[in-house]
């Protein structure tokens, strides 16, 4: 009921939206509509017709998100780990980690493709690519911000480096990773679509590419609208997995003691 | 608003017999100057401070803000070095002004964590801990995570901590500051009442001149910074002590008057 309630404003929000665009594209006329932006209903139809060819792209694309991210957020911590213990390989690396989220998927996906070939392996690499800079850089923002007190108890307590970092840097390093990985989450949906233009026969991305110039734009805005909500639906669940794991960063809202 | 220039007569520390160090539990600090640089210049934050614990003494070090006694317990437990001078001391464990228990962890948990540092299984620390934890009137929050217990059971915890690290020597940074008035007068009876039993070397860093007179063997008074000592009391009264007795009420006026007339 609450819960319920909670989601109404969201809920109200989308459908206004969608009132507006189905006017804008009625008032526009039908070659609008056709060929540059489909209304709500030509995209509602689109999915309920294409809904096989849709569901088995969707099934490609979130394989490649889902281990993309994967392999960034083993990938992003264990840099930032490192990064955290040794200085010069912070200054080393940050700018290379800075310069690889300013040169454009569509630079080096053909060379990806070129190494890799046409398989999932490149989009993997793509999408790890762009969403492991954001993992990186909360995870060792969150390392860097752990209380200087706190590294000083544990000195008194002779805690060797290793295990003042496994009690108390790591732990309170969590969350923002779990930060890291919802805003990667965006990303990486886009770094796969892009993926999929350079050299692919599927996916999601792969429809987005090929309706465009066939002028079925409604079922690229369909294919669209899957990866939104497939957005959604991830950052949805990181959030789930963090409360879950990290209750205490909640505040005290859970059962209490006795 | 520190009065900065305001120099009136010090109150000097009374010449002692030089004593037998203690040296297997006690804190020697002799003469020691510490300053540090910051972006807006030099800051000097002690400038010939000595001070002398024996063991199981609990000697209450009170100064104005910023005079250094932070940079102090830290001398005393190794995390910093002195400039110049010297300083002697047994293992010690800080208890922060600050509880800083971490919030994922239990109440047991926390008071176990220094056992955990020196690589204890978490089985053998709960052992260890859960029997302190009733001792101090906890064992029903075993289980809460800090966010969820009182101020004081947070002292509490946060003091087993350290005590569960097992050095000889306990420095507390104002333990009891971020208090209130009635929760920091049941914590100061309840250490006293702890200590008794579980004699230690206790350096208590305190701004509250009552405080240190109710649990201190030896009140040490400080300068502002550069701090350095500038009137030493011992406290000869029976345990336990009360707020109201007419011999506290006059230690503590001689006290207020080394610091009144400092600042």
């Amino acid at each position: 009921m609450r819960r319920g309630l909670k989601a109404l404003p969201a809920v109200l929000l989308v459908l206004a939206l969608i009132g507006i665009w189905e006017l804008y594209v009625d008032l526009k006329g039908p070659t609008f509509s056709l060929a540059i932006l489909p209304s709500p209903h030509a995209v509602a139809k689109s999915l309920y017709h294409d809904r096989s060819l849709l569901w088995s792209s969707f099934l490609v694309t979130a394989q490649e998100v889902l281990l993309g991210i994967l392999a960034a957020v083993v990938i992003g911590a264990a840099l930032s780990v490192a990064i955290h213990f040794s200085p010069t390989l912070r200054r080393a690396t940050y700018p290379l980690i800075v310069a690889s989220q300013a040169v454009p998927v569509a630079v080096f996906a053909p060379v990806l493709a070129f190494w890799l070939g046409f398989g999932i392996l490149p989009k993997l690499v793509v999408v790890a690519i762009v969403s492991f800079f954001s993992i990186v850089v909360t995870a060792t923002a969150g390392l860097d911000a752990v209380d200087p007190d706190l590294i000083k108890l544990m000195r008194t307590f002779d805690a060797s480096r290793l295990t003042t970092f496994r009690h108390v840097e790591l732990p309170s390093a969590l969350p923002s990773v779990f930060s890291g990985a919802k805003i990667a989450v965006a990303v990486s949906v886009i770094g796969a679509v892009f993926a999929e233009y350079t050299g692919s026969n599927s996916g999601l991305g792969y429809v987005i590419l090929v309706s465009e110039p066939q002028l079925l734009v409604a079922r690229a805005v369909a294919a669209t609208v899957i990866l939104s909500v497939f957005a959604i639906a991830l950052f949805a669940l990181l959030a789930l997995a963090e409360r879950l794991a990290l209750p205490w960063a909640y505040g005290p809202r859970e059962e209490r003691g006795a | 608003m520190p009065a900065k220039g305001a120099t009136t007569e010090m109150i000097e520390a009374p010449p002692k017999e030089p004593r037998e160090l203690n040296a297997p539990d006690g804190v020697r600090i002799e003469l020691v100057s510490r300053g540090f640089t910051t972006p807006r210049g030099r800051v000097e934050a002690l400038a010939g401070m000595s001070l002398r614990a024996d063991a199981h003494e609990v000697v209450a070090v009170v100064g104005p803000s910023g005079c250094g006694k932070t940079t102090l317990l830290e001398l005393i437990c190794g995390l910093q070095a002195p400039d110049t001078g010297s300083v002697r001391a047994a293992p010690a464990a800080l208890m922060p002004q600050r509880d800083l228990l971490l919030p994922w962890l239990s109440a047991i948990d926390n008071a176990g964590l220094a056992l955990r540092a020196r690589g204890v299984s978490r089985d053998e620390a709960r052992t260890t801990a859960a029997p302190w934890l009733e001792r101090f009137g906890l064992e029903r929050f075993e289980h809460t995570r800090p966010a969820e217990l009182s101020g004081g059971m947070r002292q509490r915890v946060s003091f087993l901590r350290t005590l569960l690290a097992g050095k000889p020597v306990l420095a507390l940074d104002e333990p009891f500051a971020a208090l209130d008035a009635i929760t920091r007068q049941e914590m100061q009876g309840w250490l006293a009442h702890v200590l008794a039993s579980e004699p230690r070397t206790v350096i208590l860093v305190t701004h509250d001149v009552e405080e240190a007179v109710m649990l201190a063997d030896r009140v040490v008074v400080m300068s502002p910074r550069p701090g350095r000592t500038v009137a030493e009391m011992e406290i000869t009264l029976a345990r336990p002590r009360r707020r109201t007795d007419s011999a506290v009420v006059e230690y503590r006026e001689t006290a207020l008057a080394a610091l009144g007339s400092e600042t």
